[in-house]
């Protein structure tokens, strides 16, 4: 099947790849590992699902932000964003 | 748990996961693909990076300037249809009967412009609104005001807000009005024995008891309004100039007007981003809306979340049991 015409490029097939991954990730972890909700900084209870998802959320806005205000290597939006990411699963 | 969960039922939803793929998913994607692309025609790509996005946040540029600007004017616009729909909501929800045929009558009339599609709605404000043929238009004119929206920023934005308001007040009031429905009789009653006045019955049982669908009549609007299309396309089509031209107005401009899918795909993604940051907000307020006081007012719950021992153990063992 040609699909090239739908023009993809690998950066995004890499960005959806490690998206898709995640999630198969946190579907084996909620057969493997089955957790309960906790009330964490934002007072709502949270699963790692919506952990996740608040995670690259904010990550997207925080390259964004990035991509506007800093000028530098987009690629270095990774490092707030894995920090952003590590204190949401860790505090939310 | 009597039931046993059987885990092989989420295969039902294949079908719908199929479509949704199809239909949003694999569309999303491209959009996201076609952000970090130029193309000039001919189905031809060339990466672009985060280009078009540097220049869309950028508002020294011509795309960072048009954007900036479409979207101050479109949560100036949101909060212009919050600051009047929603104390006008709740005034004609408070002044809507409580019994008798009328309920039926004024239920039927407010739900009356909810039924009406966008653009029949823009034409009919766009007729209504006319100078020669309008009776809005015409009788503002006679009465001395220089109003013409397709000629003064002032006049379009004066029809499109009104437009809007004629258009979903009525949603905010019904929502309203169900919430004092709801209310039993026994707080009125109680307010009588006290003396309280008609202010303190509602600052005191009216507003509290209507808190939970004003949130949703509030997120609502919001998102109804920030991504309002249809009805100033049809009405000013974004004019004069670009003074009603709104992210959404914009957007369709950029993609189908200039044929820019880079520069359009970056702006919807940032479109799309701000959308979903506020379902999600409104997702979670609506869900814990009423469950948010109950932590509050459990400190083992609220103040201790890591220490919080989540019983763990008891879904393996009723999986088990399954």
């Amino acid at each position: 099947m040609d699909v090239s015409w739908m023009a993809w490029t690998a950066q995004t097939a890499i960005f959806f790849a490690v998206i898709a991954g995640l999630l198969a990730l946190m579907t084996a972890l909620a057969l493997l590992r089955p957790e309960t909700e906790r009330v964490g900084a934002l007072r709502i209870p949270t699963t790692r699902g919506d952990r996740l998802f608040v995670s690259l959320l904010g990550s997207a806005f925080i390259a964004l932000a990035w991509i506007g205000l800093s000028g530098l290597d987009p690629a270095l939006a990774l490092i707030p964003c894995l920090v952003y990411a590590a204190a949401v699963f860790r505090f939310v | 748990m009597t039931k046993p969960l059987d885990n092989r039922a989420w295969l039902l939803v294949v079908p719908v996961f199929a479509i949704v793929a199809f239909s949003a998913v694999l569309p999303l994607m491209t959009v996201v693909n076609y952000s970090v692309q130029d193309t000039f025609g001919n189905n031809q790509f060339f990466w672009n990076g985060v280009g078009w996005f540097k220049e869309l946040l950028d508002p020294a540029t011509d795309l960072g300037g048009r954007f900036f600007a479409a979207l101050w004017r479109t949560l100036l616009f949101s909060a212009i249809i919050l600051a009047i729909q929603v104390p006008l909501g709740i005034v004609v929800a408070l002044s809507m009967p409580r019994e008798g045929w009328t309920v039926a009558l004024c239920l039927v009339l407010m739900a009356l412009p909810l039924l009406i599609p966008w653009n029949v709605v823009g034409t009919i404000w766009q007729v209504f609104g006319r100078g020669d043929i309008g009776l809005m238009g015409w009788g503002l004119n006679r009465l001395g005001f220089d109003y013409n929206y397709n000629g003064g920023v002032i006049a379009a934005w004066f029809t499109i807000v009104l437009m809007d308001v004629w258009h979903w007040t009525s949603l905010v009031a019904l929502l309203c009005y169900a919430g004092l429905k709801s209310i039993p009789d026994a707080y009125y009653q109680a307010a009588r024995i006290d003396g309280a006045s008609r202010w303190a019955v509602f600052t005191t049982i009216q507003l509290p008891k209507m808190r939970r669908v004003l949130l949703i009549a509030v997120l609502l609007r919001f998102m109804d309004s920030f991504m309002i299309y249809t009805e100033p396309f049809v009405l000013t089509g974004g004019g004069p100039g670009n003074a009603t031209t709104f992210l959404s107005i914009d957007l369709v401009k950029i993609a189908l007007g200039q044929f820019d899918l880079g520069k359009a795909a970056a702006l919807s993604i940032v479109y799309n981003l701000i959308i979903l940051a506020v379902c999600w907000v409104f997702y979670t307020v609506m869900t814990h809306a009423g469950a948010d006081r109950g932590v509050r007012g459990d400190p083992a719950a609220g103040e201790a979340p890591d220490h919080a021992v989540p019983p763990a153990t008891t879904i393996p063992l009723d999986r088990r049991a399954a």
